[in-house]
């Protein structure tokens, strides 16, 4: 899994923040100082943990998260490859760096049913376009691909931004 | 779809993706920049939150630098979809879940704040819905998420 040990770098007053904005910030005049209001921290303390987290990476971004579906990106293809170990970071840079992947990554295999070692996430207007872009893929990776599939998301379940909290609150249920 | 929206919309969502200002009032800030004020702003944003275009303002932490996370996937027979998905959903502990074409057709994720908290997680689901949690972990990332690139037409 990613990360085995507690992270150090991070206070539990920035824990408690990161829990506070989690949902999104308010469109308020003063969004942080609202959010600071909710956890006792003045609106200054918010801003600057919050632009410490940026500046060491904890934080990649702040920023609007656009709904894709909204925007007519309705189709939403999680394209996996099975490719040569020796190349896959070569090829993992490649693919990552074109315009219709939103996502990029190494996972384990589960061989041998699941022999997929690379991930990227494909998102476009239609299937037939998501295709286009997978054989586009398809032509980068040449013969160190072995087998590829698509997996199209049928449903959304659930989605919500970052869920944290402490270890020891409760397990379940909302 | 897009005609719905301002060219002052239009601008902010590809301005603003990343590098949303940290300011005390930073749509007063983005207001600045973009030469409008400061209720107009906040109108637009609104505006888009209400249409359904803005998911959330809001920052996004790095893969494994805030707690643990993995990606899971499980393999449901059609009948016992809808339940088993329910299940899941109501772990606070699941972010993400996702129906998907294939044998393995649920995927989800798990956060926790520590390693051993997602093996609880994970203990707990297999309990409760009696099917084997297969876990994808990240092992590397190769792109940087700077946000996404609509095509406007």
């Amino acid at each position: 899994m990613n990360n085995p040990v507690p992270v150090p770098e991070l206070d539990e007053i920035d824990e408690a923040l990161i829990r506070a904005t989690q949902s999104g910030l308010p469109i308020t005049s003063t969004p942080y100082g609202d959010i600071g209001l909710g956890i006792g921290l003045s609106p200054d303390e918010v801003e600057q943990r919050l632009q410490r987290m940026l500046d060491i990476g904890v934080i990649r971004r702040i920023g609007i998260i656009p709904n894709h579906y909204q925007f007519g990106y309705r189709a939403n293809g999680m394209s996996v490859w099975d490719i040569d170990d020796d190349r896959i970071d070569e090829m993992g840079e490649t693919i990552g760096a074109l315009d219709f992947v939103s996502h990029c990554y190494r996972r384990p295999r589960h061989l041998p049913e699941w022999p997929f070692n690379l991930f990227a996430m494909v998102h476009g207007t239609s299937r037939d376009i998501v295709e286009a872009h997978v054989a586009e893929i398809r032509k980068i990776l040449g013969d160190t691909v072995h087998d590829h599939r698509i997996l199209y998301s049928r449903r959304i379940l659930k989605k919500t931004g970052l869920r944290w909290r402490k270890s020891k609150e409760r397990k379940c249920c909302e | 779809m897009q005609e719905r929206l301002s060219p002052t919309q239009q601008q902010l969502i590809e301005a603003f993706q990343r590098g949303f200002p940290t300011t005390s009032r930073p749509f007063a800030t983005i207001a600045e920049q973009i030469g409008s004020d400061e209720g107009s702003v906040m109108a637009a944003f609104a505006d888009l939150k209400n249409k359904g275009y803005l998911a959330r303002i809001g920052a996004t932490y790095a893969t494994g630098r805030v707690g643990a996370s993995t990606l899971a996937a499980m393999e449901v027979p059609q009948s016992e979809l809808e339940k088993v998905a329910e299940k899941i959903s109501r772990f606070t502990e699941i972010n993400h879940n996702y129906e998907r074409e294939d044998k393995l057709n649920l995927w989800f994720v798990i956060t926790g704040a520590t390693r051993n908290d997602l093996v609880r997680t994970v203990e707990a689901i297999e309990a409760e819905t009696g099917h084997t949690v297969h876990l994808m972990p990240m092992i590397e990332h190769y792109r940087l998420d700077l946000g996404f690139n609509l095509q406007w037409n």
